[in-house]
């Protein structure tokens, strides 16, 4: 589990994000749902440190983590798995040696014992084979997928991804969502997803967070997002025209079944 | 300015904590080597035989009094080579080859993520990426610019020959003649000085690039123009305490 509290930052006076407080669930798939330049990045950045927050704190399962000791940092940094907007793979690396990467750096396997469990989590991404493959002769959905696999290779708690089905084409991007799902619940690991996607939402929210103008506006369920009376949020979901159509059928269903 | 030396000192000493161990260092270090070091060997090798030639000739020119013995080119090529042209030169080659690569590389790395990737694992991306950079080019430079020595002599010595303005035992004499061992120690520190400069002040413009792809060339530039620039002073610094 993931907490954090009053989390503010500004970057040159400009606020981007303003008292964020939240719990973010152990095998449960969290998102961060928002529009673009809402913060949601930075928030994913502050919680895995890469980002110092202005004012308030992470605590990853009890152990706090904004301003603790270095030692303790770097203990929770090797439980965290993350992948990245852009993939973010090594581009001298096969896809191999990037998944075998965090393992050799910072465990103690022999080199068997890395191959094997890079054979394992390139399996249970759908990319079998592909070990020699360097990151430039890999399509979009497949740097994705090896992203994964390399953030879950050493066996991460925590999990997060930022935005990772952008640029993909829907049937790939649903793909990578319910990988991430799968992945969530068959490890037990907490994840945190930075998306504006509402297919995600719908497909694998467990936990939602919107966040707006730098501020948490809304917390809940995938089920009761529909149903929220909160105007910015209705406006960002309803923005389409799909879930607008959905959202019509729905209410005349509805509106029938009273009738009846 | 004072601001960006201030963050530059940081960077510097940022390289220092959290390090690899031994062994990964090690790899690395010799990675990057490779990359500085053979990969520059061709370039040295045309542009110090060339200057040495090019020295030669020019020296051959200019010495038209019959008083003046004709193996004063081989002297005054050698003194050039060793003290100024092998190290400097070379030196300012190498900051437009390696350093637009260090810089280049970094800035991809961090527009592309791949330093926030190292951070988020756990990993010192400075010490990781930067350091073997540096040490690399501490231990190559040195020896480019030995090279740089030699072929630079030996460019004078072929164009000088070849062109009929003065013969091998001239020459030879001349490369031979008040030899000071001294101003190779001093080639030799210049080299690692400018070694330090270059893979330094281009990490530093690489790592802390932001933006996209016209940034990482804004870095390049950057780091060469700096590099250059730092070059001589430190060229000129070393010059008044060295000699």
């Amino acid at each position: 589990m993931i907490e954090i509290h009053n989390i503010h930052k500004s970057f040159n006076g400009v606020k981007v994000l303003d008292g964020i407080s939240g719990v973010f669930e152990t095998g449960k798939t969290n998102l961060l749902l928002g529009a673009s330049g809402t913060g949601k990045s930075v928030l994913l950045k502050c919680i895995v440190g890469l980002v110092k927050p202005d004012i308030g704190s992470v605590t990853f399962d009890g152990t706090y983590f904004t301003n603790n000791k270095l030692g303790i940092k770097q203990e929770i940094r090797r439980k965290i798995g993350m992948l990245f907007q852009s993939s973010a793979l090594f581009d001298s690396m096969t896809v191999e040696k990037n998944i075998e990467f965090p393992l050799k750096m910072l465990g103690d396997m022999e080199k068997d014992e890395r191959i094997d469990r890079v054979n394992t989590v390139l399996k249970r991404v759908g990319l079998e084979g592909a070990n020699k493959k360097m990151p430039s002769e890999l399509s979009g959905g497949m740097k994705k997928r090896v992203g994964i696999a390399r953030a879950i290779a050493p066996h991460c708690t925590y999990l997060f991804c930022d935005e990772p089905n952008s640029g993909l084409d829907p049937l790939t991007a649903l793909k990578i969502d319910e990988l991430i799902k799968e992945i969530t619940e068959e490890y037990g690991i907490t994840t945190i997803i930075v998306t504006h996607d509402m297919n995600s939402v719908i497909e694998i929210g467990d936990k939602i967070f919107f966040l707006y103008k730098g501020k948490k506006l809304w917390e809940g369920t995938r089920d009761a997002i529909l149903d929220t009376d909160v105007k910015e949020l209705n406006e960002f979901i309803f923005s389409n025209r799909l879930m607008r159509d959905a959202k019509k059928i729905e209410d005349e269903e509805e509106e029938t079944e009273s009738n009846r | 300015m004072l601001q960006h030396f201030g963050k530059y000192l940081l960077f510097m000493s940022s390289l220092l904590f959290r390090g690899e161990s031994p062994r990964i260092l090690f790899n690395r270090t010799m990675d990057e080597a490779i990359l500085i070091g053979i990969n520059s060997i061709f370039i040295v090798a045309i542009v110090s035989t060339f200057i040495g030639a090019v020295t030669s000739v020019q020296i051959s020119y200019n010495l038209d009094n019959a008083f003046i013995p004709r193996s004063t080119i081989g002297f005054m090529v050698r003194e050039m080579t060793l003290l100024e042209l092998a190290p400097t030169i070379t030196s300012i080659v190498l900051a437009g080859k390696v350093g637009s690569s260090i810089a280049g590389g970094l800035g991809t790395m961090q527009i592309t993520e791949q330093v926030d990737a190292l951070e988020v694992m756990g990993i010192n991306s400075t010490s990781y990426l930067v350091l073997p950079k540096v040490i690399a080019a501490i231990l190559v430079f040195p020896m480019l610019v030995i090279l740089a020595m030699f072929l630079s002599i030996g460019g004078g010595f072929i164009a000088g020959v070849l062109s009929g303005e003065i013969t091998q035992q001239e020459y030879i004499s001349g490369i031979r003649s008040d030899f000071i061992p001294y101003n190779i120690l001093f080639a030799l520190i210049k080299s690692v000085v400018f070694a330090f400069l270059v893979s330094s002040i281009s990490s530093f413009k690489g790592y802390y690039t932001s933006g996209g792809a016209l940034e990482v060339g804004k870095a390049s530039t950057g780091a060469v123009t700096n590099s250059v620039i730092a070059i001589l002073i430190a060229d000129f610094v070393l010059a008044n305490l060295l000699l």
